[in-house]
């Protein structure tokens, strides 16, 4: 590259926008948020070295205790330690957070171009499933699929994913309906450039700004969705700890100690404000139009 | 007249979705791998045992054959007899669904009275102490899940203070609203916290717009301004947005109900699934389904008496 050129390019470049992570963190309300979120992930995954008991080791002759400097947060009716399970079901929590939403992003966005850039046929009815799936709340997709399958992690992950996906699909397929109309795809299909690459050059980058919102906000609702579900016995199996086993659990042993309802949704309560705070500011930052 | 033709159209619409909803659940419970019968008798089940239960469960006939069954059961609601207490499933769902009706109209009622005004109070003074508090409702209303707000009122409200009873569905009309209160109430702080921020969102946009500015032009008073003329504009995306929440509270009835410890379809649902008692199953995901797409039905009906203009296009 030749000096004037190099000084050319310098001249049209615009100040390049600071960073979406440089932005997010000038904000004390997302650092902090981001923090708790940090705290939670660490815990899920260095869970086998920081509970201080077995989640699972009953001991009836510390049944119900109210939390004192052995147990943090008391014990259940069985004596097992509430601290040690939170920690423990932090893990459930935090891989179907991440795994769900990923796997609903994926399949979501592949569904939504294929509906939009291809048209037709295959548009009519992905649109038409698309729609059914939004519509259909995600915990009767849960009991559907757990009244099929039995419960299960699996079959959370299932859920989780079919009932995610759809959003991914609707912003996919609403770009790529618009990009499709642009005469400089039919341009470029002219000369030669076949439909993947159109598709990851210009219907990938439009997407990707909301994708990430979606995806931000469909963790907390993953983690929101696998309390419910194993709250009313159709999502994590007992004695294996999960947030919303152990408040009905709790329920159960109301009049025993009300520690491990308390403190269970505490940990999904705190947690999804922290990533619903995160998402909001990233939505603020990455679709301006749209903030409050 | 036209009005009938809209509502007919759309209502024919809705078959192939209805029809679409139906196949899932039927092919969901027989055709993914999971054979119900197997499930029930367990692992160590005779072919005999299973091939007899089949029968009993009416699964032995052709797929097609059963499937117009299960069509035929729909439409006449009669659903079958339960596995468990060999009750008509129609005439379960006949004495659990007006619990979950009760809970979920009381629901939305305490959710819009509550969540209404708050929205509109917060867009009206923006960045006030009423705003702040109400954004603040909203946030928490979106993170905490309904059923540990349930679980705080239970413990708080009906086992601490006594004020509310503790579980059940009450005796006569007066008795089952006093058992109706603190769950309904539940699912109402949630679906206000939502519906305030859908409000203020709203109105806040139609605050901005021209014709509310000439309406303060022509001397039209504040309330005028906002209650006729940006308000009735703002509403639109807020009934949208109460049809999305009904489905919410209905699925959350779920979870309320096996907290209040309530009689109600969610109960029946649950039970059923953990007992494997698949008439019943089938009975409570095919009611719950009907309800969904008669609510987007509803919803888009109402959309056509606020706009105008939807009503033409279509």
């Amino acid at each position: 590259m030749s000096g004037a050129e190099a000084f050319a390019e310098e001249e049209v470049a615009a100040p390049a926008p600071p960073s979406l992570a440089a932005t997010l963190l000038r904000d004390p309300v997302t650092v902090v948020s981001c923090l708790f979120v940090l705290l939670v992930a660490l815990a899920a995954i260095f869970a086998p070295f920081l509970v201080p008991y077995d989640p699972l080791a009953q001991s009836v002759l510390s049944a119900n205790q109210p939390p004192s400097w052995q147990h943090w947060v008391g014990t259940d009716k069985f004596g097992r330690d509430i601290l040690s399970r939170i920690i423990e079901g932090a893990r459930t929590s935090a891989l179907l957070g991440v795994s769900a939403p990923i796997l609903a992003g994926i399949s979501g966005t592949l569904l939504g171009v294929a509906a939009g850039y291809f048209g037709g046929w295959t548009d009519r009815i992905i649109g038409r499933f698309i729609d059914l799936l939004l519509a259909f709340p995600a915990l009767l997709l849960g009991i559907l699929i757990a009244a099929a399958l039995g419960p299960g992690f699996f079959q959370l992950t299932a859920t989780l994913t079919i009932a995610f996906a759809p959003r991914f699909a609707r912003i996919a397929r609403a770009s790529s309906l618009s990009i499709r109309e642009e005469p400089f795809v039919d341009a470029a299909l002219l000369a030669g450039v076949s439909h993947w690459r159109i598709i990851l050059r210009h219907v990938v980058p439009n997407i990707i700004g909301p994708v990430i919102v979606i995806l931000t906000l469909e963790v907390a609702s993953a983690i929101r969705l696998e309390a419910a579900l194993s709250f009313i016995g159709l999502g994590t199996q007992p004695p294996e700890p999960s947030w919303g086993n152990i408040i009905r659990d709790g329920l159960d042993n109301m009049f025993g100690s009300a520690w491990p309802v308390i403190s269970a949704g505490f940990a999904i309560t705190a947690t999804t404000l922290a990533i619903n705070l995160i998402g909001d500011r990233i939505r603020d930052v990455l679709d301006p139009d749209t903030r409050e | 007249m036209r009005m009938a033709r809209t509502i007919a159209l759309r209502v024919l619409d809705a078959v192939p979705t209805v029809l679409l909803v139906l196949t899932l659940v039927f092919f969901a419970l027989r055709v993914l791998p999971g054979d119900p019968a197997r499930v029930a008798l367990g692992e160590f089940a005779t072919p005999e045992q299973i091939a007899a239960l089949h029968a009993k469960m009416g699964l032995d006939g052709p797929l097609a054959w059963q499937y117009l069954t299960f069509l035929r059961d729909v439409a006449t609601l009669r659903f079958g007899t339960s596995f468990v207490s060999s009750e008509p499933v129609g005439a379960m769902l006949a004495q659990n669904l007006p619990y979950t009706i009760d809970l979920t109209v009381l629901a939305t009622l305490f959710g819009v009275v509550m969540g209404l005004p708050l929205g509109v109070a917060s867009a009206r003074r923006r960045g006030g102490p009423v705003d702040f508090g109400a954004r603040l409702f909203a946030l928490l209303g979106y993170a905490i899940p309904d059923f540990y707000l349930g679980a705080l009122l239970l413990i708080w409200l009906a086992l601490d203070t006594g004020l509310f009873p503790i579980s059940g569905g009450g005796e006569g009309a007066w008795d089952r609203f006093y058992h109706l209160i603190l769950p309904a109430f539940t699912l109402g702080v949630i679906k206000a916290a939502f519906l305030s921020r859908l409000t203020r969102g709203a109105l806040l946009e139609t605050l901005g717009r021209d014709f509310v500015r000439t309406a303060r032009a022509k001397g039209a008073r504040e309330p005028r301004v906002v209650y006729r003329h940006a308000l009735r504009n703002a509403l639109l995306p807020v009934s949208n947005g109460l049809a999305l929440s009904l489905l919410s509270t209905l699925s959350g009835a779920v979870a309320i109900e096996l907290i209040f410890n309530r009689p109600g379809i969610g109960t029946m649902l649950v039970e059923a699934v953990s007992t494997r008692d698949y008439p019943v199953v089938q009975a409570g995901l095919v009611v719950f389904s009907l309800f969904v797409v008669a609510v987007n039905l509803l919803a888009d009906l109402l959309n056509g008496v606020i706009d105008p203009r939807i009503r033409a296009a279509s």
